[in-house]
């Protein structure tokens, strides 16, 4: 497939979105069941959610690029029932009202006791917060099925694909909550939310090799034969019945060579995984800002590469009618 | 229910590319607007086409044969590009089976095109609206046209009669039989997308004749040693009738 860069952008900046917003609360959450200490006055949560939303909003506007008539872009919300774009442009507004909610709750005092159990306070925003989560998860659902649900683009038809969508937006944004952390001065949470950012990075890491694994060892279901219908072992098209090129040889292919690809391929799996990870590592100790900040920026740069190899390397069946002018 | 569909005949295609041009021209002119085109007469020329025809040489060289194959949308029984199309633009329509985008709905996100196995969508460079094979639906229904003139321009502009149009769930439909006896077949079968489309596949018009059947060698009267009479000499029925 063509790799179009709205859309390379709206689902890493939503994804780096979402993991900040899980990190978000996951912190929180341990914090009230007095696991970690509390963030005291250094608003992590408010000024958390005001960057998760920022990002929201940026990957939506990315979006719109995307679109041939963005302002009937409302319309888009009718078929849920069966599409999972649509569920998408119902989930992302969804998640950015709760974490909008979760802000203001945050930044403007509102916070409250809620709920007490066993001598543990469970403030209000939490409640909002687990709202925000699972509107989290329902929308990486729907992002990685809008790509997993195509059952022809073999690539991208497997359960590994919504793992992969999780887990790489959880990484980044737990990447991203390390460095905001270390920012606002809470070193023991910059041990917290650095570690498991290690962790998700190191299991994104297993589960996208698989993927890799999995998309070098595929056994393509349509031929030319099947194509045309020609049972013939030797089939070579002559012409695609235009010369100039058309939308077929423009959208479903990445027009770039072999080596390029593989070179793309090599560059995610550097910036993803191990230089954040020695980062980190290094990093999160000191609890040095700079170096975390960078860690992120370098696995944000590489999920650009990533996900531009995830649509290039997908082989449309329609390709098969388009291999000579 | 009925389903109409288009059946092409890949026996008799020749390639002449008459079925994209009238296609064109039909289309482009119709109330649903302009196909758009960008350097239609210079160099890197690009447009908006419903239907195209392709070439595929079968064999080794020298001894190949040359199938032109015509490629439009096929209108599935279960198109896979309808149910991902978030705005309900995409549809298929109940009374007849054709698959339709309105254009008024649809937000150009392209989709649809990836939902496609046989990329028989495109979208148009400069509506930015996603476009396809309409079946030539605003002309097989024109009561205005004479009866035998309500049918796709693709398949009233064919010179070879190559390509037929129908209603493929009525059995006693010409279609419906030429599918049947012709060994008619759909496209890319392996993703269940039921193309109503049909193609009929080349067909050998050849029988093998053995000498034997040409001069009979157990004919009794051979064996008799009777010598076998021309008819023209001896008298006719006429001849012996008293009339």
């Amino acid at each position: 497939m063509h790799p179009a860069f709205s859309v390379i952008f709206l689902t890493t900046l939503i994804g780096v979105a979402q993991g900040l917003f899980l990190a978000l609360f996951s912190t929180q959450l341990y914090s009230e069941l007095n696991i970690l200490p509390s963030v005291s006055e250094s608003n992590f949560y408010g000024i958390g959610a005001v960057i998760s939303l920022l990002l929201l909003v940026g990957g939506l506007i990315a979006s719109f690029f995307h679109l041939g008539h963005p302002e009937r872009a409302w319309r888009a919300a009718a078929m849920w029932r069966t599409s999972w774009l649509s569920r998408e442009v119902l989930a992302l507004p969804t998640m950015m009202a709760a974490v909008f909610f979760y802000g203001v709750i945050h930044l403007g005092g509102y916070d409250g006791i809620a709920y007490t159990i066993g001598g543990i306070n469970l403030s209000t925003s939490l409640f909002v917060g687990i709202f925000g989560v699972l509107a989290t998860f329902i929308l990486f659902v729907c992002t990685a099925m809008i790509y997993a649900c195509i059952k022809f683009l073999q690539e991208w038809s497997t359960p590994l694909t919504v793992v992969n969508y999780i887990l790489f937006g959880m990484a980044s944004g737990f990447a991203l909550a390390t460095a905001l952390a270390s920012y606002l001065g809470l070193t023991e949470h910059v041990s917290f939310l650095g570690n498991w950012a290690i962790a998700l990075t190191i299991l994104v890491l297993l589960t996208r090799s698989a993927s890799l694994y999995r998309n070098s060892r595929i056994k393509f279901k349509s031929s030319v034969q099947s194509a045309i219908g020609v049972r013939h072992n030797k089939i070579n098209q002559i012409s695609q019945g235009a010369m100039g090129g058309s939308f077929n040889t423009r959208e479903y292919f990445h027009g770039k060579t072999a080596a390029f690809l593989k070179s793309v391929k090599y560059i995610f799996m550097v910036l993803v995984f191990p230089v954040p990870l020695i980062l980190l590592f290094s990093a999160i100790d000191t609890s040095n800002t700079g170096v975390l900040f960078a860690a992120f920026a370098i696995q944000y740069v590489g999920l650009i590469a990533e996900r531009w190899y995830f649509f290039a390397q997908a082989n449309h069946p329609q390709n098969i009618y388009y291999q000579t002018v | 229910m009925t389903q109409l569909a288009l059946i092409i005949d890949l026996n008799v295609c020749v390639g002449c590319s008459a079925c994209v041009t009238s296609c064109k021209e039909w289309n482009t002119s119709g109330p649903a607007g302009f196909m758009s085109d960008d350097n239609p007469y210079d160099k890197d020329p690009n447009g908006t086409f419903f239907n195209r025809v392709q070439t595929y040489e079968v064999g080794e060289y020298p001894k190949t044969e040359t199938v032109h194959f015509p490629k439009s949308c096929l209108h599935c029984e279960e198109p896979p590009c309808v149910p991902v199309c978030p705005t309900g633009a995409s549809y298929k329509r109940e009374q007849d089976g054709i698959v339709l985008v309105d254009y008024d709905k649809c937000i150009g996100c392209k989709y649809c095109s990836w939902a496609c196995p046989y990329g028989a969508r495109e979208i148009d460079e400069h509506q930015k609206v996603m476009k396809k094979c309409t079946l030539c639906v605003d002309r097989i229904y024109d009561e205005a046209l004479p009866e035998s003139e309500r049918k796709p321009a693709c398949v009233l502009a064919c010179p070879t009669n190559a390509r037929l149009f129908g209603d493929v769930h009525d059995p006693d439909s010409n279609v419906s039989e030429m599918i049947r006896e012709d060994g008619g077949y759909q496209l890319m079968p392996e993703w269940g997308t039921q193309p109503s489309n049909h193609y009929l596949p080349r067909r050998k018009n050849k029988i093998t004749i053995h000498e034997d059947e040409l001069i009979r060698v157990d004919n009794p009267l051979n064996k008799e040693q009777k010598k076998h009479h021309d008819p023209v000499d001896e008298p006719t029925l006429e001849d012996n009738s008293y009339i």
